[in-house]
C-alpha cells in the first residue's frame, strides 16, 4: 500500500480489544506466575502472616501433591476415552447427514444440537437426577448399576460431556463436509466408488482440519472439567474436592492458599498448552505427506 | 434395506439427545409428591404453571433477577465482545503494519490458555482494587474473545476484497465508517458465528462467577441453580425449583439457536475449513 497508513483508524480498531486482552489475559497469567513464586510465612503459630519470596517452593509442593497428579491422571484417562468416542460419534453422524441416506436432515441436525444449548451446570444437574437410583426414570438401570459409585461416576460424567458436545462437533464437521466441491464427488463416482468408499477415502481426509480443531478444543475442555464434578459432588460421595485439577485449584484457593493454587493453575495451563500444541504438531506432520 | 440402518442410528441418537430434555419438561410439570410417584416420562396433573409461579416468587423473585443477570452478562458481553473481536481481526486482516503477526500470534496463543486458569489470578487482581463481588468483575473479563479475533481475521481476509476498500476510499469514506457500513455487512455470517461461540462460552463459564461473586443478587442463573442444588438436602422444596429453573434456563437459548442457526452454519463452515 503506497498511501499513508491510517494510524488513527488502526488504533481505534485494535486498542479496545488489545487493552482488554492485556488486562484480563496477559496480566492474570503474569500475576499467577508471580504469586506462585511467593509463600506465606508466619512467625510462630499465631503470628501475623506475611508473604515472602519462596522461589520454586510451591512447584515442589505441586510435584509432591499426590491427589493433584491423581486428578491429572483421571482427566487424561477421561480424555483418552471420551474424546475419541464423542468425535467418532460426531463424525459418523455428520457423514450420515451428508450421505443422502437420511431423510429429515433438518430435524436431526436440530435435535442433535439442542443439548449444546444446555449449560454444563444445568446438564450435570439434569443427568445427576437421571442417574440417582431413587429419582431416575430408568430405575431398572440405576438400581442394577450404581452409576454414581466410585467405579462409574467418571464415565457418568463422560456421558454428560458427550451428550452436550456431540451435536456441536457434528455441526463443525458437517459444515466442512458441505464445503467440499461437488466435482470431487463426480470424479469419485466415475471411478466407481460407493458411499462408504467415498466417505473413507475422500470425505474424512478432506475434513481432517475440522476434526483437528474439534480435538484441540476437546483436549482443552477435558483438562478444564469443573462444572460436572462440582455438581456431581452433591449427588455422589465418590467425587472428592480434588477429583479434577480445576476442582483442586478451586478447593486450594478457598482454604485459602492462593500461592499454591496459583502454582496449580500455572502447571495446568502449561499442561494444556503443551498437550494441545503437541497434538497440533503431530497431526500437521501427518498432513504433510 | 440399505437406508434403514442409517435411519435407525439417527433415531437412536435422537432418543439419546432428546429424552433427557423431555424428562425435564415432564418433571417440571409435576407437583413434588407426583414427581416420585408417577411415571417419570409422562405427565400427571399439569402443575407447570404453579411451579413457575413458585419459582418466580421464591425469595422475592431472586430467580428472575438471575435470569436478568445472565442476559446482561452473556448477551452484553457477547455483543460487545463480538464487535471488539471483529474490529481487531479486521484490522489484522486488512492493514499491513509492523507487529501485525506478533499481535496475531499472542492473541492466538490466548486461545490455548484455559479460561479457568485465568479465573483465580483475576480474582486476586480484582481483590487488590476491592472490585470482587461486583458486576464488572464478571462482565469485563467476559468481553475478551481471542478465538473471535482469529475467526474474524480469517473471514475478513476471505470475504472483504481490497478493491472494495479502495473504492470506498476513493469515494471519501473514512476507514472506520467503511468498516461499519461496508465490511461488517460482508462479514455478517462470521459475526453471527463469533457471537454465538462467545455467547455459549460466557453462558457456560462457571468458575469465574463462582470465584468472584458472593452476593446472590449478582449471580447468573447457572450459579444460582448450582447453589440451590447444593442445598437440596437441607431444603427439599428446592428440588422442584431446581428442575423448573433448569427448564426455564435452557428455553431462551434453544429458541436463539433455532432462530440463528441458518446464519451460523454458513459462518461456521468458512471458519472451520482453514
Amino acid at each position: 500500500m503506497t498511501r499513508k497508513r491510517p494510524i488513527g483508524a488502526l488504533l481505534f480498531f485494535i486498542l479496545p480489544f488489545g487493552l482488554l486482552f492485556a488486562a484480563f489475559y496477559l496480566a492474570p497469567i503474569l500475576y499467577a506466575i508471580k504469586q506462585s513464586l511467593y509463600k506465606v510465612e508466619r512467625t510462630g503459630t499465631f503470628g501475623p502472616a506475611r508473604e515472602v519470596f519462596g522461589g520454586l517452593d510451591q512447584y515442589a509442593r505441586v510435584l509432591q501433591d499426590g491427589p493433584f497428579w491423581e486428578s491429572i491422571g483421571r482427566v487424561l484417562l477421561f480424555g483418552v476415552v471420551q474424546v475419541p468416542v464423542m468425535l467418532g460419534l460426531a463424525l459418523v453422524l455428520a457423514l450420515l447427514l451428508d450421505s443422502g441416506l437420511v431423510r429429515g436432515k433438518r430435524f436431526f441436525r436440530l435435535a442433535f444440537f439442542v443439548p449444546y444449548a444446555v449449560p454444563g451446570v444445568v446438564a450435570a444437574i439434569m443427568w445427576g437426577f437421571l442417574y440417582s437410583p431413587n429419582l431416575s426414570p430408568f430405575q431398572q438401570v440405576t438400581s442394577a448399576v450404581d452409576l454414581l459409585s466410585a467405579d462409574f461416576v467418571l464415565w457418568a460424567m463422560a456421558n454428560v460431556v458427550t451428550w452436550v458436545y456431540v451435536g456441536y462437533n457434528m455441526l463443525i464437521i458437517y459444515s466442512s463436509l458441505l464445503a467440499i466441491p461437488q466435482e470431487v464427488y463426480e470424479a469419485a463416482k466415475l471411478d466407481g466408488a460407493g458411499a462408504i468408499r467415498t466417505a473413507v477415502s475422500i470425505k474424512i481426509p478432506l475434513v481432517m482440519p475440522a476434526i483437528v480443531l474439534t480435538t484441540v478444543f476437546s483436549i482443552i475442555g477435558t483438562l478444564q472439567l469443573l462444572a460436572e464434578p462440582a455438581v456431581f459432588r452433591t449427588f455422589s460421595s465418590a467425587v472428592t474436592s480434588t477429583y479434577t485439577p480445576n476442582l483442586t485449584v478451586y478447593s486450594t484457593s478457598s482454604i485459602p492458599n492462593f500461592n499454591l493454587a496459583a502454582a496449580f493453575s500455572v502447571v495446568l495451563a502449561l499442561a494444556t498448552c503443551v498437550l494441545s500444541f503437541a497434538f497440533l504438531k503431530v497431526t500437521q506432520r501427518g498432513g504433510d505427506k | 434395506m440399505k437406508k434403514s440402518l442409517p435411519m435407525l442410528v439417527m433415531g437412536a441418537c435422537t432418543l439419546y439427545f432428546l429424552v433427557p430434555i423431555w424428562w425435564l419438561l415432564v418433571a417440571a410439570s409435576k407437583s413434588r409428591g407426583e414427581f416420585s410417584s408417577t411415571n417419570p416420562l409422562w405427565f400427571a396433573d399439569f402443575k407447570l404453571i404453579d411451579n413457575l409461579r413458585e419459582l418466580f416468587a421464591y425469595r422475592d423473585g431472586v430467580f428472575l433477577r438471575w435470569l436478568g443477570n445472565s442476559i446482561v452478562y452473556t448477551g452484553g458481553a457477547a455483543l460487545l465482545g463480538t464487535v471488539l473481536a471483529a474490529m481487531c481481526g479486521y484490522a489484522l486482516a486488512k492493514y499491513r503494519f509492523p507487529g501485525r503477526e506478533a499481535i496475531f500470534n499472542v492473541v492466538l496463543s490466548g486461545v490455548l490458555v484455559p479460561a479457568t486458569a485465568l479465573a483465580l489470578p483475576l480474582f486476586l487482581i480484582f481483590s487488590q482494587f476491592n472490585a470482587t463481588n461486583t458486576f464488572w468483575s464478571v462482565f469485563l473479563p467476559s468481553l475478551v474473545n481471542p478465538f473471535g479475533v482469529y475467526l474474524a481475521r480469517i473471514y475478513a481476509t476471505a470475504s472483504v476484497p481490497d478493491e472494495l476498500l479502495e473504492a470506498a476510499r476513493l469515494d471519501g469514506s473514512g476507514e472506520v465508517r467503511t468498516f461499519f457500513t461496508v465490511s461488517t455487512k460482508l462479514m455478517f455470517p462470521a459475526l453471527v458465528t463469533i457471537f454465538l461461540f462467545h455467547f455459549v462460552a460466557v453462558w457456560n463459564n462457571f468458575l469465574l462467577p463462582l470465584i468472584m461473586l458472593g452476593n446472590e443478587r449478582l449471580f447468573p442463573v447457572t450459579l444460582g441453580l448450582y447453589t440451590w442444588n447444593t442445598q437440596v438436602n437441607q431444603h427439599p422444596e428446592l428440588r422442584m425449583l431446581v428442575l423448573t429453573g433448569a427448564l426455564v434456563s435452557i428455553i431462551p437459548l434453544v429458541i436463539a439457536f433455532l432462530l440463528l442457526q441458518r446464519f451460523w452454519r454458513n459462518g461456521l463452515g468458512s471458519g472451520a475449513i482453514k
